[in-house]
């Protein structure tokens, strides 16, 4: 009897959960609503608004569409350790609620932003750091991080005194590959002298080492304790630890995505941020906004180098901006990139 | 006896259902404490259930957090806390996406090929774990952790290009390459997307757990090792083996977990495939108490709870309400099942207590017959 009693159990629910998916024939595309504003989306990246780095930018770009085009704007937020499919529900969510462009933060969207973009052909889907998928309405959103970090790796090597520099990467993906690269590339051609220590805070899925910033504080520690006097952490949250332990020691730090010398977080740290590396990601989506506003979306693949200074080298501390030797070297180095006299690698 | 079955069902409902009113009234507190409306999340979300769409993800996503709580309700039955299932699901997700990206068989072959790697591989990385329990007597709660953060490097050491991963051109990410079509298990196409095929293995799959446990002589073996080692060796039972056993079996079937998402929709392992379902395992083997049909229903709620608060932040509320109410359900569940029990004993104890003063005086009216 027991046996029975529960086996129908069984059938009865699944045959009840079959009989909800096909019977109940509303999909949420359905619910699309049409009216007159522009209304933009971002979908971030792992860690979400408050990273005070990637996502934070991606939210920079389009608060200032908001205000200077009077776009309406949302976000929305992945959850941890999620599927293809959540995104890819996610991004029609926002796609049938008529916000266009919809904009994927991170490479992480490139499979979902395939699967969606071809059902809603009159919706720009921009997609940050990746050119994998391409289509009529998809625009690819990727940077030369490698050139700017180029020029970090010149000016760390300028400044060097113990003839010894760090690279901390946060996680270890392609895309930071290339910001190691390119610095390691930078420091060997100033001076081969000099020595890289380079290391990765956590490998994926893990990605604390984005996030948590006593992971980047504990690997600056290390590279100090060897002798190393400019260390260039490109580790998003967890690379303001790796700022503290530099500007703690007195040595230089040089910081990543946005200007760190103005971040108001960083403010007691600010000294000894020699530079920071910017990765223009608040104006590539502003941008993206504007052009569909405009009537004329950008499609497929705009990368943002150092010719359109999407990336580059941020010249806010006056010390820096003192030491005209490092800083005619780094334009050197620039020009030589712009005109194609340098080639930075993108690996490692 | 039939009525004692019944009363025991009303008690076993009883637990899960106190622990979910519990959660619900307590999330509404949360949200009061935080000015927040106290209904309108919960309104939201049944309003997102009701898109089939969304039916279809929670159906999936359900078919993978069912085969994750079914492993370590194995390791629960046998007293075994396998903290590893996640580690053993990416591990085993991973090695079979590699393989099966590598070679190119006929359908059903190809799909069998790519299943059983998985399930050796999952139950390799716990027999790592059985293996030091048997031998060396290491607490299989602290060898699966350390195992979870092993799998993660050498996941990310495999996977490098210059390994066994490759890079995509464009792309920032590191994939295994892509199953050639025949390895993709038919899914079944229903209004609002495709229920991926391995789901229904997933249930089916519960028949057979149920079965093996409650109908074999493995199964009694299993459970009667984990109600008491001791006294299951008595009875000629090998302990150790068991334990062995038990692990092996939970890992291979931590390593189906992966199965549904691979087989039926990304048809590659790469640094997007979703991760941390091994744990939500626990909460619902937990919540499921260890029983196919309870755990069923717990991974539905979860994956209901997943999938539906998803939208939430894009009406103005955290998303996180429903994780602080999936933590609220776990902490309520062993508080009410606790409750539950102590009560059904109390009850039991009652009755006990009243049959023997029957059967008391029933023998005192024999002796006074005499």
């Amino acid at each position: 009897m027991r046996r029975i009693t529960r086996f129908a159990t069984v059938g009865i629910a699944s045959a009840a959960l079959a009989l909800s998916a096909t019977a109940c024939g509303k999909t949420s595309s359905d619910a699309a609503s049409d009216s007159g504003e522009i209304k933009a989306a971002i979908a971030y990246d792992i860690g979400g608004r408050g990273d005070q780095s990637f996502n934070d930018a991606a939210y920079a770009g389009l608060s200032k569409a908001e205000k200077e085009l009077d776009v309406k704007g949302t976000e929305a937020e992945p959850s941890d350790g999620e599927a293809d499919a959540d995104k890819v529900q996610r991004l029609t969510s926002l796609a049938r609620a008529g916000n266009n462009p919809v904009i994927g933060v991170g490479f992480a969207y490139a499979p979902a932003i395939e699967k969606v973009a071809p059902k809603f052909p009159d919706t720009t889907f921009g997609l940050i750091d990746d050119s994998s998928v391409q289509g009529d309405n998809i625009a690819n959103l990727v940077f030369n991080e490698e050139e700017g970090s180029y020029l970090a790796g010149v000016a760390a090597a300028k400044v060097s005194k113990s003839k010894t520099v760090g690279f901390i990467g946060g996680v270890e993906t392609p895309l930071i590959k290339k910001f190691q690269a390119g610095f390691e590339q930078g420091v060997k051609d100033t001076d081969s002298s000099v020595k890289v220590l380079s290391q990765y805070l956590t490998q994926p899925p893990n990605f604390d080492g984005f996030v948590k910033p006593d992971l980047g504080k504990a690997a600056a520690q290390g590279q100090l304790d060897k002798g190393a006097d400019v260390i260039y952490a490109a580790a998003g949250l967890a690379g303001s630890g790796a700022i503290e332990a530099a500007s703690k020691a007195d040595k230089w730090a040089i910081g990543v995505d946005s200007d760190q010398y103005n971040q108001k977080g960083l403010a007691a740290y600010k000294d000894n941020i020699l530079t920071s590396v910017t990765k223009d990601v608040s104006g590539a989506v502003f941008n993206l906004i504007k052009s569909v506003k405009d009537g004329d979306p950008q499609s497929s693949e705009i990368r943002y180098g150092l010719d359109k200074s999407g990336v580059g080298l941020a010249e806010s501390n006056p010390a820096y901006t003192k030491m005209t030797e490092v800083t005619e070297a780094v334009a050197a180095a620039k020009q030589n990139i712009i005109d194609g006299k340098i080639v930075v690698k993108t690996t490692p | 006896m039939r009525k004692f079955d019944k009363d025991r069902l009303l008690l076993g409902l009883a637990g899960p259902v106190l622990a979910l009113a519990v959660a619900f009234v307590l999330t509404s507190v949360v949200l009061l404490a935080s000015d927040r409306d106290p209904i309108e999340p919960f309104r939201l979300m049944f309003d997102a259930a009701s898109f089939s769409d969304v039916q279809v993800l929670i159906i999936n996503q359900t078919g993978t957090y069912y085969l994750a709580a079914l492993a370590v309700a194995v390791g629960f039955r046998m007293n075994l806390f396998n903290i590893g299932v996640d580690g053993q699901y990416r591990l085993a997700a991973m090695v079979a996406a590699l393989i099966g990206a590598a070679v190119e068989l006929p359908g059903p072959l190809h799909i069998a090929l790519i299943v059983i790697v998985a399930m050796l591989v999952g139950a390799f990385w716990a027999g790592i774990a059985g293996i030091l329990k048997t031998t060396r007597g290491v607490s299989e709660v602290v060898s699966t952790i350390m195992l979870n953060a092993i799998a993660t490097s050498l996941i990310a050491w495999l996977i490098l290009p210059s390994n066994f991963g490759e890079q995509p051109p464009g792309s920032n990410d590191l994939t295994t390459g892509d199953i050639p079509e025949s390895g993709w298990f038919p899914a079944l196409e229903v209004t609002g997307g495709e229920i991926y095929g391995f789901t229904f293995v997933a249930f089916a799959l519960g028949f057979v757990y149920w079965f093996v446990l409650n109908r074999t002589r493995f199964g009694f073996d299993l459970r009667a090792t984990g109600a008491s080692s001791t006294a299951a060796q008595a009875s000629g039972v090998d302990a150790k083996k068991m334990v062995l056993t038990a692990m092996l079996i939970s890992g291979a079937v931590a390593g189906l977990a992966g199965m549904p998402t691979l087989l039926g929709d990304t048809h590659t392992y790469s640094f997007n495939f979703p991760v941390g379902v091994g744990f939500t395992g626990i909460t619902i083997a937990l919540l499921g108490r260890n029983s196919p049909v309870g755990i069923f229903f717990a991974a539905l709620l979860v994956s209901f709870l997943d999938k539906t608060s998803a939208d939430l932040d894009q009406h103005g509320y955290e998303k996180e309400i429903a994780t602080i109410m999936q933590g609220l359900i776990v902490i309520a569940v062993v508080v009410s099942y606790e409750l539950v029990r102590q009560y059904g004993l109390r009850r039991q104890q009652r009755k006990v207590g009243e049959e023997l003063a029957a059967g008391h005086a029933l023998k005192t009216a024999k002796e006074a017959a005499k």
